[in-house]
């Protein structure tokens, strides 16, 4: 085991690691950040995505090692600087996207890289954006809807055309 | 997974002493790595992470056409081959999801040769030349088939040249689950004829539709195939599509690719 | 005007807040000092004995600290079946014991036969895998298709079992005759053969579970991923372990989903119990997703032959089906029910259907346990019915709105008592249907088509209509069922001095949305805030007792019973106001927060009774215990019976086969709403996984055993792309008879109702594009199959 050392949402961290440690595993076990879930082990469910360098990644499909130096983001990192919740999670939350919570992490996550690239993106690019995210609860109505509402757009009406 | 020691070079130089330790492997973006190993079907001694080589990385047009950098992220490819081989830029942006795309390479994936991938469709279209640090590889002479390329022990790629055809088109049709491609066609239109690559369907890996190419060269519109038959003796049969299911797909996709290439 | 708080509001949910920033805390995520890990090691082929395990191997591994097998636990009793069903012939189905560890044999691929436990997941994975390759198991032939297992007296899952069938059961065997009566002479009979399809319930959290034990008092702690925690405890004590029931806590912290893989007691529970007694420490186990594939409970599994007699004006006559239902290779514990219970009785479907007769064999094969999965017994039901009816409208040449609409039963004639043994207590189908067609826009759909059409693309129109029966459920009737247990379930109510609530429910939220939903009912019925309100659920050393959540039960059943506590809390609050007051008890009354004496303006805020209840200067402790504190129990009178109609559009591209689902409309009747909001949701998630189940989702066994769709890269869930917007109802409501909230249950809903309309749009935009052959493809009509069915 040696020390890897990383920024995670704005604070330099280091933990132990193997060289097969993913990053994960660095995450959750490490730094007991379990926001991040682990909901398949072929890299196709999205529960652990997070950004690494402002972009999206499989937390579950890169080792600790590789990404070391990196500037990390993760779900307990996406709240505003007052506590509140930042725009992505409260339009989940205004819009009922989320039952379980298990998927809502990855979904989160995905969604605010989606939109810091695509800020106003079609119902088409949401649905094609959160391709990688597997949600098992919802059947994505309202999933959808939360990401345009958190683009600025008319979720409601878009969703009755 | 077994453990292993892990390496991050910072140029080609060093990664070929690292690439010549016994048991060592390259790894990209890991989008097939890492689920290989956590599945224990791949145990390196030594991981050589490519991705922090900055010679690796990058779109630009060269001499022979469009050059990318092996360790190359599809999502820098869809974005920024867009202005140069639209067609291309278009199967990057297609391959699996956006978070695979931050990570996935180029050189990853043509190294890999996975049988229902989608940019040696592209490359043996293209007529690409693959590059590695000690030579030069025509589509032709690499992919071998499935899982199976001209690369040696401890070669790795490091650049992808692709020349840019006229008119070219990638057509996919997902996997219902992996969506990988259950077939894909990418057909690219040069001035002295046209390349028909098909992916995902044969048992075989990658491989050219010859038929098709001398129909198209003559005729390059989707009813110029509409006489033509795929055989299905060497196509993939599984869950997903039988052998005859596939070999209408490569006909059907044909067609539309062709309708598509622009 | 929508209500912006209690009973009827959208309230947004309090949970949310949690899990959008990653404070939710699941099992998994959880950290016990001194813990160590328990890696299952599971058979790689489908049927084998078991030669040896040669533990040997791996006990002197790094890290390694205990290795357990099928031969540790072969004193111990089995996991039951919750239901002992008679066959026909009256003889009790047989019920072979279901170990912790498979012991002697292993009987489908991933039946865990030993643990490894060590220092380390990595140590304990290393392991497993030498222990793995140190088994001896002589293989024997899979026994994988049903009919074929039920044929062969000489090839047997469980030794003593000689044709694999658990039982063959007849609903109603007194009928038999009048129905066949009814099948021969009926102008005409439509017969179709058809499969449910398997399917995995793929909740997003994998199962796990942390065993503790503390050997100072003898106490066990298991913390697990469970829909029920309660019967989790009852079977681990009771059944399998001998634990005293007050000896072991079973905690279900946050749930990652369920749909019914997660009400069943699984060996890993009492593994890690057995491992922490030994060891003395905490031992956790987290299933990898491809263990979930192996060793979760599927879902479906029905191959069914359904015949329908009706007049040539389509009046439906009779029904008559005959259905293999595979059980897999051991009984899991609602294994029984599913086909029989919940499907059986569901066969009139909403219909004014004279005769109906079910037969169902249950077969062991080498295959994962299969049990309920979202909507249990009564999707195959519909299915069959729906399919069946549509059949017929294509056979007759006739309208299928216009046949259901001839069919279905009139509001008149509630009560009414189905040939297969329910008392369907209120609806109005009609009302529904004509719901869904407005909602639909059923007249736009020739201009669509046309749209369609123009775009090479083949559209068609399918329509269900359902019903369905849950909140599970009237105990004495499930007990002549043949349940082992009651289904009632239980609440407690405690009022804290300062006026703040504490609800203790046995039902559990894996999703639900529960911490936001029963505090909306309890504010509207105290007049006091929500947030005053917090809902303790998932703990056995917190709550009295429960069933859990499944069977859309959890507001029909544990609603019912807070309903009830909260009722005597406000007859206690009235008592202790009468005395406050100096009134007589009968002239208090209760409205919005406030207990009054009627006719004056005397009165007590529900805080200053709650004061006063615990911490009074002047208390008539003779007459009235203070403390402001209730239980009840509710057992339900009846099934509820939510019902709907369901229109699909989908297109087929004729080139690929492919199926697109491009519009999917829901009118239910769910009685009485508390959130439609959260209502919304969960119609949009099980309407999710009914086109799931219809165009993607196939579980596949090749002829070893193998299950070759063992992982997300083969086992097609359905993405945010294979599905568009659906437009959800449910304004006709006519609220449930017979429990205190009116309401009916809106969980499964959208997973019953959906499948039949995806395949019968299919069907349908075929026939329109001139495919006039295709009378059926079986579920998932995927690309290849619909394809191979257009070019057969
Ligand atoms: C969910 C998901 C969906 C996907 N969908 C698609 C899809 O639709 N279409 C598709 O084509 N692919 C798909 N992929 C695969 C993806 O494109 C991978 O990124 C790619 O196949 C491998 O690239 P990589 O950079 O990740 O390589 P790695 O995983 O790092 O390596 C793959 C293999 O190539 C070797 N290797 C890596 N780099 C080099 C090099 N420069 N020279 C020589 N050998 C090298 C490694 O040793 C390893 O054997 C998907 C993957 C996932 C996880
Ligand atoms: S855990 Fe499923 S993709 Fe990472
Ligand atoms: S909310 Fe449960 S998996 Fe998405």
């Amino acid at each position: 085991m040696t020390n890897v050392t990383m920024t995670v949402n704005g604070k330099s961290v280091s933990a132990p690691a193997e060289g097969r440690t993913l990053l994960v595993e660095y995450l959750r076990t490490g730094l007991g950040l379990t926001g991040t879930h682990v909901g398949c082990d072929t890299s196709q469910c999205g529960a652990c995505v997070v950004h690494v360098d402002g972009r999206a990644v499989k937390s579950c499909t890169v080792f600790a090692m590789d990404v070391e130096g990196s500037d990390v983001r993760t779900i307990e990192g996406m709240a505003n600087a007052d506590g509140s919740l930042g725009v992505v999670q409260q339009a989940f939350q205004d819009h009922h996207g989320l039952q379980c919570g298990f998927c809502t992490p990855g979904m989160v996550m995905t969604t605010a890289a989606l939109l810091a690239e695509n800020p106003r993106p079609s119902e088409a690019e949401v649905r094609h954006g959160l391709e990688g995210n597997i949600c098992r609860c919802t059947g994505y109505h309202n999933i959808v809807k939360a990401v345009l509402a958190a683009s600025g757009q008319d979720a409601d009406a878009i969703a009755a055309q | 997974m077994h453990n292993f020691e892990f390496v991050k070079p910072s140029s080609i130089a060093d990664a070929v002493a690292a690439m010549s330790t016994e048991g060592a492997q390259p790894l990209s973006g890991g989008q097939t790595l890492l689920p290989t190993m956590k599945q224990r079907l791949a145990a390196p001694e030594v991981l050589v992470s490519l991705t922090g080589i900055a010679e690796l990385q990058g779109v630009c047009m060269g001499e022979g056409g469009l050059h990318i950098g092996a360790a190359t992220p599809h999502a820098v490819v869809a974005r920024e081959a867009l202005a140069h081989y639209p067609a291309l830029a278009s199967l990057a942006g297609g391959i699996g999801d956006p978070a695979v795309r931050n990570r996935g390479t180029i050189g990853g994936s043509v190294a890999n040769n996975d049988p229902a991938a989608c940019y040696p469709a592209a490359v043996l279209a293209s007529g690409a030349t693959v590059v590695t640090d000690r030579r030069r590889i025509a589509a032709e002479d690499y992919f071998q088939g499935m899982f199976t390329t001209a690369l040696e022990e401890g070669e790795f790629i490091t650049q992808v040249i692709f020349p840019i055809p006229q008119a070219a088109a990638y057509v996919k049709f997902n996997q219902p689950a992996s969506r990988f491609a259950l077939t894909a066609v990418f057909v690219a239109k040069f001035a002295d004829g046209v390349r028909v690559a098909v992916t995902g369907a044969s048992n075989n890996g990658v491989f050219r539709w010859e038929e098709a190419e001398a129909a198209l060269s003559a005729d390059f519109a989707a009813g110029a195939i509409a006489g033509l038959t795929v055989p299905s003796d060497d196509m993939i049969s599984d869950l997903h599509g039988s052998a005859a299911y596939r070999a209408n797909l490569v006909k059907v996709l044909t067609g539309r690719a062709v309708t598509a290439a622009r | 005007m929508p209500k912006d708080t209690g009973i009827g509001a959208s309230t947004k949910r309090r949970e949310d807040v949690r899990f959008l920033t990653g404070r939710g805390v699941y099992t998994d995520d959880l950290t016990m000092f001194g813990q160590a890990h328990a890696v299952m090691v599971r058979s790689t082929v489908a049927h084998g004995r078991i030669v040896s395990i040669d533990t040997a191997a791996v006990e002197a591994m790094p890290g390694v600290l205990a290795v357990f097998t099928g031969e540790d636990f072969k004193d111990v009793g089995g996991n039951p079946a919750g239901w002992l069903i008679n066959s026909r012939d009256g003889t009790p189905m047989r019920e072979p014991k279901r170990p912790v560890l498979a012991h002697g044999k292993v009987r489908h691929v991933g039946d865990a036969y030993a643990a490894v436990i060590a220092e380390s997941y990595a140590q304990a994975k290393d392991a497993a895998q030498v222990l793995s390759d140190a088994t001896v198991i002589e293989e024997l032939p899979a026994i994988i298709d049903m009919k074929a297992a039920a044929a062969d007296a000489s090839n047997r899952v469980h030794d003593e079992i000689p044709d694999n069938i658990c039982f063959d059961w007849g609903w109603i065997e007194d009928n038999r005759a009048a129905v066949d009566e009814a099948m021969k002479s009926a102008p005409h009979v439509v017969t179709l053969e058809l499969t449910n399809n398997r399917l995995v319930p793929n909740a997003m959290e994998p199962r796990a579970s942390i065993g503790e034990y503390f050997p100072g008092t003898g106490d066990y702690k298991l913390t697990t991923t469970s829909q029920n925690p309660h019967l989790t405890r009852l079977l681990v004590c009771a059944f399998v372990m001998g634990i005293p029931e007050n000896k072991l806590q079973v905690v279900a912290p946050d749930v990652g989903g369920g749909f019914g893989s997660k009400i069943y007691h699984y060996g890993e529970e009492a593994l890690v119990l057995a491992a922490a007694k030994r060891l003395g420490r905490p031992v956790r186990w987290t299933a990898e997703r491809t263990e979930s594939f192996l060793s979760d409970a599927h879902g479906r599994d029905h191959v069914t032959k359904i015949e329908l007699g009706c007049t040539k004006q389509g009046d439906i006559l009779a029904i008559r089906t005959e259905t293999y239902a595979n059980v897999g290779a051991y009984l899991s514990n609602f294994s029984t029910a599913t086909p029989t219970f919940l499907h059986g009785t569901l066969m009139a479907g909403p219909y004014k259907v004279p005769h109906v007769y079910v037969n169902v064999k249950t077969v062991f094969t080498n295959t994962a346990p299969v049990d309920a999965y979202r909507g249990a017994g009564r999707p195959e039901a519909t299915y069959s019915i729906e399919r069946v009816v549509d059949k017929m409208c294509r056979e007759l040449n006739l309208d299928p709105f216009e046949v259901r609409r001839r069919n279905l039963l009139t509001p008149d004639q509630f009560p009414y008592t189905t040939p297969v043994g329910l008392v369907y207590d209120t609806g109005n189908y009609q009302a529904t249907l004509d719901k869904a067609v407005e909602l639909a826009d059923v007249a736009g759909f020739e201009a669509r088509r046309a749209e369609s059409a123009r775009r090479g693309k083949l559209r068609g129109m399918g329509l269900s209509t359902w019903i369905e029966a849950c909140g599970i459920a009237p105990s004495h009737l499930v007990g002549v069922l043949g349940a082992r247990v009651g289904l009632y379930d239980a609440a407690t109510v405690r009022v804290n001095a300062t006026g703040t609530i504490s609800v203790m429910t046995g039902a559990h939220s894996h999703g639900q949305g529960h911490e936001t939903v029963f505090p909306q009912i309890v504010a509207e019925k105290l007049g006091i805030d929500a947030s005053s309100v917090e809902i303790v659920h998932g703990d056995t050393a917190k709550i009295p007792f429960g069933m859990g959540s499944y069977g859309s039960r959890s507001l029909a059943v544990a609603g019912s019973a807070m309903d009830r506590a909260i009722d005597k809390i406000i007859a206690k609050g009235k008592k202790i106001a009468a005395h406050m007051l100096e009134a007589a008890e009968g002239d208090i009354t209760f409205a919005d927060g406030k207990f009054s004496v009627a006719g004056t303006d005397k009165a007590k805020t529900f805080g200053e009774i709650a004061f006063s209840a615990y911490v009074p200067h002047n208390y008539p402790l003779e007459t009235l215990e203070p403390g402001l504190e209730e239980t009840a129990f509710y057992d339900p009178a009846n099934f509820t019976y939510p019902a709907g109609a369901y229109i699909c559009e989908v297109e087929v591209d004729e080139g690929t086969g492919k199926v697109d689902v491009v519009s999917f409309t829901c009118a239910d009747d769910f009685g009485n709403v508390m959130n439609p909001m959260i209502v919304e949701g969960q119609v949009h998630g099980g309407v999710g996984q009914g086109i799931g189940q219809a165009v993607l989702e196939s579980t596949s066994y090749d002829e070893n055993g193998q299950l070759l769709t063992g992982s997300y890269m083969d086992y097609a869930m359905p993405r945010a792309d294979d599905v568009p917007f659906y437009t959800v109802d449910h304004s006709c409501a006519t609220p449930c008879t017979h429990n205190p909230l009116g309401v009916k249950g809106c969980g499964e809903a959208g997973a019953i109702g959906s499948p039949p309309a995806v395949v019968n749009a299919v069907i349908d935009a075929l026939h329109r594009g001139g495919h006039t052959h295709v009378s059926h493809i079986d579920m998932p009509v995927s690309p290849n199959r619909v394809w191979q069915a257009m070019n057969a």
